[in-house]
């Protein structure tokens, strides 16, 4: 570095898995001064994706799910300010006011605010019972604690996405009659081909998850501790417990008030640097540039938000680095592994490979652009992916006849002669 | 207890102990640089690679089929490749030696 960052300080906003992977790499670069996490979830900083998987069915403590043991913290001399909202950032003197209004002051800061939960204005939504979103480890200690003390566990999930899906899997190993309600024509809709929808359908089906679609919810009435979801076309569902998985807000507030450039997200540059060369924005709150795809957008991920971490790291660091990410994702619902890599936006042909097991499914979704391949979404095969994201990433173009053929998977044999 | 030494890309040699949790966890919790365990230990993201020393690798035991597809993501993979949030922390694996792979 080029100057001692010995009586410097960063601090950062925000302390999942962008700010806490954050906070270690700049200790593993060499920053010297301090480094300050704040969060308003009370919690030791955990995984999330877990939450809405395995960590739902089991009796486990958050504690397994931590990102980094308590002990890794001190050892790093990280400070950690859990339970404690920020309101709001003084570019000009370069601090922040903490809700109580005391102020800290900064040298780099970095905002990993990610987002909330959507809760959509629908008459009556206010008044409704055992009504959740699930995003914190809070949030899954409710539904647990509404689940059991429900008799029937009659639960109705608004919004048919991959957050409302894996829900709804989990709550059927707790014995729950789950209704998914979707909006659109088919679930997964904004993310995923045709195919891979009625995939999930049909395996939700096979698990008694009944999935309804083109159901715009217009209200919800509640009458002695049940409630009522009430759709445009008339027909209505009782529900003990309702969850709402229909999208997510950017928490960009305090961004946008201090004059950072926002558009979808907080923008940043290939350093994840805001318009303000002391301040930061890394995760899912950030709008980015991709270069692979050639596009800026917004990452809801853990793949993006552990990566931006370790770029904003190096940057302040000062070293350069470069942000080179062809984004991956998983999910898991019942025993099916769902991998994606890529961005299928754009595509205008969709492949389908099947292995022909006889143990279950076993296939994959190939997104091209004319020739380009964009993304693969791979059903309980780990190959496709691997196979996927090394065409993706090396740009190699694929022999489409001999993807769907039962040719040997292995990429040396897919390739364009 | 099984004991577990880990020796980075820099050859730095690190032991830990353990009694229970997966391989991957107690790397990420002690610091263990090239270990890093993104998608929490679900065999997702291929970022927790070791290789076994040879002579540990039966203790260890063979990979499942999804893990050696995932390995496949790295260039450097061997016979010896292991993704370590696979690895269960047991008596039996007491001594075992793992090189972080670059």
């Amino acid at each position: 570095m080029s100057e001692s960052t010995k009586n410097k300080s960063c601090v950062v906003i925000g302390a999942s898995h962008a700010g806490v992977n954050f906070a270690f790499s700049l200790r593993k670069e060499g920053w010297e001064g301090t480094i300050t996490l704040f969060d308003k979830d009370p919690e030791i900083p955990y995984h999330r994706p877990p939450l809405s998987k395995a960590y739902l069915t089991t009796d486990g403590s958050i504690e397994d799910n931590w990102l980094k043991s308590l002990e890794s913290y001190t050892k790093n001399d990280i400070i950690l300010r859990l339970g404690i909202a920020v309101s709001s950032i003084n570019r000009e003197s370069k601090h922040i006011v903490i809700e109580d209004g005391t102020v800290q002051g900064y040298d780099k800061l970095v905002i990993a605010t990610g987002a909330r939960p959507i809760i959509p204005s629908i008459p009556g939504i206010e008044s409704a019972q055992n009504l959740f979103s699930l995003r914190t480890a809070a949030n899954v200690e409710s539904i647990r604690e509404a689940l059991n003390k429900s008799k029937q566990k009659r639960v109705v999930i608004i919004g048919g996405g991959y957050i409302g899906l894996e829900i709804a899997a989990s709550l059927k190993k707790l014995n729950a009659q789950v209704t998914v309600l979707e909006r659109e024509e088919r679930i997964l809709a904004r993310v995923t081909a045709p195919e891979m929808s009625q995939f999930f359908e049909n395996l939700h089906a096979e698990n008694n998850v009944i999935i309804c679609t083109k159901k715009n919810v217009t209200s919800i009435t509640n009458k002695e501790q049940l409630n009522t979801v009430i759709c445009a076309d008339n027909s209505s569902y009782k529900a003990d417990i309702i969850i709402v998985g229909v999208g997510i807000h950017v928490n960009q507030e305090i961004a946008k008030e201090a004059g950072l450039t926002i558009k979808n997200g907080i923008v940043v540059n290939a350093s994840c640097q805001t318009n303000d060369p002391a301040i930061y924005a890394i995760g899912d709150c950030t709008f980015h540039h991709n270069p692979h795809y050639d596009r800026n957008l917004r990452l809801e991920s853990v793949q993006n938000a552990v990566e931006q971490a370790k770029i904003a790291a190096a940057a302040i660091c000062d070293k350069n680095p470069t942000y080179a990410v062809i984004p991956w994702f998983w999910s898991d619902q019942y025993d099916i592994k769902l991998q994606m890599v890529g961005l299928a936006t754009g595509y205008n042909e969709t492949l389908y490979r099947d292995e022909q097991t006889e143990e279950g499914y076993k296939f994959s979704i190939w997104y091209f652009k004319d020739e380009t391949l964009l993304a693969v979404d791979a059903v309980n095969n780990a190959k496709a992916y691997v196979i996927g994201t090394k065409f993706i990433k090396e740009g190699k173009k694929i022999d489409k006849s001999k993807l769907i053929s039962t040719i040997d998977f292995k990429p040396a044999n897919l390739l364009l002669e | 207890m099984a004991k577990i030494t880990f020796i980075t890309s820099d050859n730095e040699s690190t032991t830990l102990e353990a009694t229970s949790g997966s391989v991957m966890q107690l790397a990420v919790d002690n610091g263990i640089a090239g270990i890093d365990g993104d998608c929490g230990g679900v065999c997702s993201c291929a970022t927790c690679h070791v290789h076994v020393l040879p002579e540990h690798f039966k203790k260890i035991g063979e990979p499942s089929e999804i893990e050696k597809d995932m390995l496949e993501l790295d260039d450097n993979v061997n016979e010896y490749s292991r993704l370590c949030c696979q690895i269960e922390v047991t008596n039996s694996i007491d001594g075992a030696v793992l090189r972080v792979a670059k």
